[in-house]
């Protein structure tokens, strides 16, 4: 089978959800990747020396510097005429993207997939994580998204592909790029950090979370992440939120601080190695996960146990 | 403008779902089933826009078994003007809905179709996408702000590392994010008012679409379950234990 990866990029370098999409590729047979972008070469050498890919397509046009889904997915439908599969990293930009092309194609798409059982069955995770569905594709063509921590990552040296450019099929003219607020993060990225120390409701307010978390994740090393009932009261931004709805983590350790343990929140949260939570309700759910666990008052344990590390 | 919103019946986000004994699926006899929380917010998103003078019609559809009617009722009950229910005994697959949803709009020519982002379900996360391209038409995906103006909408999208904004020419398709909105309750008169507003029942077949399914569930299985851990005394217990597993 021949596998066209989409590769996520910001016209500088490869993103790290790219990587476990290769390796989850590579289990299908040879593995293409599609750069496209604006003035993205030096995504395309990048994406040469990944180890385990064949050949690097580059699609170099404005039309593809934001990644808009309206322009990418008929370039990639193009190249679908000489692919088998389609593989896209399951994070907000292959999630927009991949369904288009999979009806473009008029296939079903496989989202999100935990693993390769066969070149057409695949297993994903249904119901918040509560059920893990093995599904069987008919279609003759797969687009499948790939859970970023469910695969490990391919390395980004060693591999020695062609690099291709294609040409480009143009703007579509029905969506235009307008601007882009990103928030600045000076510690580890959420998704790919080996330790997060996460807040919850239990932190009262905006202040307090950055003087309880933020100096138990620096010390550390750790991101930050957040419930979706600290991220709703403002604590900090929406893109700090783990869950079914926001980000999907696995790190080896999860410290869970005065969050209860809301399906949804275990959802996003469940695979890490390790799972410690600090709260005050002995019953709360977070307890039935977690491997260590501490019952007390949050604001008395963090800067101590901050203090004592 | 009319708007479309498509609305699925779902179990509730707050039961934990059960995984049949024979591996087949998740167990929904008896089970409280609701409205899915993200078309709550694209009915809100839509009914504001009526409330704005931006929409002139909000009609809702549900595709699925006769007791997604319930589901239609919610949302007439919220405010949506008419509703159209489209029956089938056997689940739709995301490709399958996006296809009748295509003939609907076919009909209907909404401005907008505002869909939920994913069915708490099946996770998928696909058919506003597909909608989108089987019409030839922009999508504005994981949407927190929604501004028409004229012939475009502009849309705030939820990404990885923050928000961006893109512009859409109009007719479009928009999927929400949970902080679009807060969708309101259905007052009890408007729940009664709901019974009479029109709904209009329809089959797979009357569009023509063929929904056979393209995957098959081969098996559902609970996911491997944690091992239950141990409670710590104290600050010093876990620093000690923190400190043995390397990570202080």
């Amino acid at each position: 089978m021949k596998t066209l990866v989409w590769v996520e990029h910001d016209n500088v370098s490869v993103k790290d959800a790219t990587l476990a999409a290769v390796t989850a590729a590579g289990k299908l047979g040879e593995v293409h990747l599609l750069v496209a972008g604006k003035g993205c070469g030096s995504v395309g050498e990048q994406a040469a020396k990944i180890a385990g890919v064949g050949k690097v397509h580059v699609a170099d046009d404005a039309a593809y510097e934001h990644a808009l889904a309206e322009n990418v997915a008929p370039l990639i439908v193009e190249l679908m005429g000489h692919h088998d599969a389609f593989v896209a990293p399951a994070t907000s930009h292959g999630k927009n993207i991949a369904p288009r092309v999979a009806a473009l194609l008029d296939v079903m798409q496989i989202s999100d997939i935990l693993s390769v059982e066969s070149e057409d069955t695949f297993t994903r995770p249904t119901y918040a994580g509560n059920a893990i569905a093995t599904v069987k594709s008919s279609d003759a063509k797969k687009v499948i998204t790939v859970r970023g921590t469910a695969f490990d990552k391919a390395e980004m040296q060693g591999g020695s592909a062609s690099v291709e450019a294609v040409s480009a099929t143009g703007d579509k003219g029905l969506s235009s790029f307008v601007g882009a607020e990103i928030a600045k993060l000076e510690r580890p990225e959420l998704t790919s950090a080996k330790i997060i120390v996460s807040g919850g409701r239990a932190l009262k307010d905006s202040e307090t979370f950055q003087q309880v978390i933020i100096p138990l994740a620096d010390k550390l090393g750790a991101a930050v992440g957040a419930s979706r009932a600290a991220v709703d009261a403002g604590y900090v931004p929406n893109d700090y939120q783990v869950g079914q709805t926001g980000k999907i983590v696995a790190p080896e350790v999860y410290i869970a601080v005065g969050i209860s343990g809301a399906i949804q929140h275990l959802a996003g949260m469940k695979d890490s190695k390790i799972i410690i939570a600090i709260n005050k309700d002995e019953d709360a759910p977070i307890f039935q996960v977690a491997d260590l666990g501490l019952v007390g008052d949050l604001f008395k344990i963090v800067p101590e146990l901050t203090e004592k590390l | 403008m009319k708007i479309l919103v498509p609305v699925k019946r779902v179990i509730d986000y707050n039961v934990k779902p059960r995984v049949k004994m024979d591996g087949t699926g998740v167990d929904l006899a008896n089970v409280k089933m609701s409205m899915n929380p993200f078309d709550e917010i694209a009915i809100e998103e839509a009914i504001r826009l009526k409330e704005k003078g931006v929409a002139t019609e909000i009609i809702a559809v549900s595709i699925g078994e006769p007791k997604a009617q319930e589901t239609l009722r919610t949302a007439l009950a919220m405010g949506a003007d008419r509703a159209i229910l489209i029956t089938s005994e056997t689940e739709v697959e995301p490709l399958g809905v996006a296809k009748l949803l295509a003939k609907v709009v076919e009909e209907e020519q909404p401005g907008l179709v505002i869909l939920g982002k994913q069915a708490i379900d099946d996770d998928s996360n696909q058919t506003g996408q597909m909608l989108a391209a089987l019409l030839g038409r922009p999508q504005g995906t994981f949407a927190s702000k929604v501004d028409v103006d004229g012939d475009s909408v502009s849309v705030t999208r939820e990404v990885d590392g923050g928000l961006e904004t893109v512009k859409l020419s109009l007719p479009a398709i928009v999927t929400t994010d949970l902080r679009l909105n807060e969708p309101r309750y259905a007052s009890l008169p408007n729940i009664m008012k709901a019974k009479s507003k029109p709904m209009a029942q329809k089959t797979p077949a009357d569009y023509g679409v063929d929904i056979a399914p393209r995957l098959t569930t081969l098996k559902v299985t609970e996911p491997p379950k944690r091992e239950a851990g141990i409670k710590v005394a104290d600050v010093d217990e876990l620093v000690g234990k923190l400190k043995a597993l390397g990570v202080a």
